[in-house]
């Protein structure tokens, strides 16, 4: 057989699979059952406007309170991480190596039930408050590796330039060396953001009230009150609303980095 | 606790360096060095590569820290645990090979960060010394310029003119012209031909032997860690007294 014939033959079957598998799901899914469960029109019209107005408003609330908290704890983790003092280093090392090391949704368990019983601590802003608390610990810990591998990235003329004007430590990590570790590390920040955003769907697990309910702790509820799945298709569609532009951002700064800083 | 930086008397040579050590783990760099700059004295320090020159250089701001032996700037003893480094740091200006730039800030940004951070300038006084200084180096259109907008001799020059904003006495160049296409050393050269000529004191490591010979009033030749031989410009690459000079500048001339 020639190199050419076979090559068309390669692609020819290649595009067959692929027609037989979508004819195949074409045929032998349910359309009726997906339609009623999962688009039921009336469920859908019921969502809103509680969906847009408590469960999406949340969603991008906890996200924005978990990402600032986590960018402070990380920064200071990571500063810790780089300190000459040893036992900021290691202290910096212990917390950030247990709270990447453990599951999310345990530390938000703990965290909203464990911990609260333990130390009659009523956590500020409820359960939803407690789990979020939880959520800026876990990322704090990612976010601060992040952070030092940046400041790391920094070539250390830069730091000697700075130290041989004169400035202190202090201004130089505030000046020269912050400003360009955060420029560096953008796109795994962002990223870090979307994760967060995916990640507010465990304080579910926290159980809140009516009026702090997220995207998927409102879906679930939603779910059960009308034994339909149609509310779990409405969350997917806003979680991809959030995330699609954020996910597209990172591509776009990864190419802009790559053409060089 | 930090003492006060006095102000240096008119005899005290501006670097002094007293049996200078210097080791990087096992590897010793510098073996035992004795070296003086006088004030509005231009020396350069010529020698091949790994011969300790740059760290020599390095130490005399403490950007290395020496292993053993004194340094001294204008009378301080820069290698007491109890002098204000910082302070000192501001007196002398430091020009790296690779420039060194701020990427992130525009070149009049760039002059005027440590003259606010560090010297404590106002807004208007840091930029009123950043511009005399750009137009010293030629480049007063490009105050707004980011670094990477520049070409290599450009960002040296800018980077000779952030030093001086913080008004040094003397000034330190580590191999400046060593990172820069050949068409762009003359223009950098000639600023640090101007800056001499104003009676600044100055420490080149170069392996421009042109500069060192015309510009410089004394030549250090370093190899293996020790200064080896030094001198008057014309006697040291014009009659050199040793062996290893003699094979080094048959290299290099």
């Amino acid at each position: 057989m020639k190199p050419s014939t076979r090559r068309r033959l390669t692609r020819g079957i290649l595009y067959a699979v692929f027609v037989l598998a979508v004819v195949a799901v074409v045929l032998l899914a349910d359309w009726q059952a997906i339609g009623v469960n999962f688009f039921d029109p009336e469920v859908a019209r019921a969502a809103f406007p509680t969906i847009i107005t408590v469960a999406v408003k949340n969603t991008v609330v906890y996200t924005i309170i978990a990402f600032i908290g986590g960018l402070i704890l990380g920064l200071i983790l990571a500063l810790m991480k780089l300190s000459p003092v040893g036992p900021y280093r290691w202290a910096a090392t212990v917390y950030i190596e247990i709270f990447r090391g453990l599951p999310a949704l345990l530390v938000i368990f703990a965290m909203a039930f464990a911990v609260p019983i333990a130390f009659s601590w009523r956590p500020p802003g409820g359960n939803a408050g407690a789990g979020l608390i939880a959520l800026i610990m876990v990322s704090g810990a990612y976010i601060a590796e992040t952070i030092r591998a940046g400041i790391q990235a920094v070539p250390a003329g830069q730091t000697e330039a700075a130290r041989s004007l004169g400035m202190g430590p202090a201004w130089t990590m505030v000046s020269v060396t912050l400003p360009q570790a955060f420029r560096i590390i953008t796109p795994p920040l962002t990223n870090e953001l979307v994760i967060l955003i995916k990640d507010t769907s465990l304080l579910f697990i926290a159980g809140m009230a009516m009026q702090d309910r997220e995207l998927t702790t409102f879906a679930r509820d939603s779910v059960s009150q009308n034994a339909n799945s149609t509310p779990l298709v409405l969350a997917a569609i806003m979680y991809l609303i959030i995330t699609l532009p954020l996910t597209q951002l990172v591509a776009k700064l990864e190419r802009h980095n790559q053409r060089g800083r | 606790m930090s003492t006060p930086v006095p102000t240096p008397s008119a005899g005290t040579p501006a670097i002094e360096v007293r049996n200078l050590h210097k080791s990087f783990g096992d590897n010793e760099v510098l073996k035992g060095i004795d070296f003086h700059v006088n004030q509005g004295e231009v020396v350069c320090v010529i020698g091949p590569s790994g011969s300790g020159k740059s760290t020599l250089l390095r130490c005399v701001n403490r950007l290395e820290e020496p292993t053993t032996g004194t340094i001294r700037v204008e009378g301080t003893d820069i290698t007491d645990p109890e002098t204000d480094l910082d302070a000192v740091r501001t007196r002398i200006g430091m020009v790296f090979q690779q420039f060194n730039l701020f990427p992130h800030l525009n070149v009049l940004q760039n002059l005027t960060l440590a003259q606010r951070r560090a010297k404590k300038r106002g807004k208007a006084e840091a930029e009123a010394t950043a511009m005399k200084n750009l137009a010293k180096v030629g480049l007063a259109d490009r105050a707004k310029a980011f670094p990477s907008q520049l070409s290599g001799g450009q960002q040296q020059r800018v980077a000779i003119a952030r030093a001086l904003s913080m008004d040094p006495d003397m000034m330190l160049f580590d191999e400046p012209t060593s990172a820069l296409d050949p068409e762009l050393v003359g223009d950098v050269l000639e600023v640090m031909r101007q800056l001499a000529q104003e009676g600044m004191t100055m420490m080149v490591v170069t392996h421009e032997m042109g500069f060192a010979r015309e510009v410089g009033d004394r030549v250090v030749f370093m190899d293996g860690g020790i200064v080896v031989e030094q001198g008057a410009p014309e006697a040291v690459l014009g009659n050199p007294q040793h062996e290893r000079t003699r094979s080094f500048l048959s290299k290099v001339l």
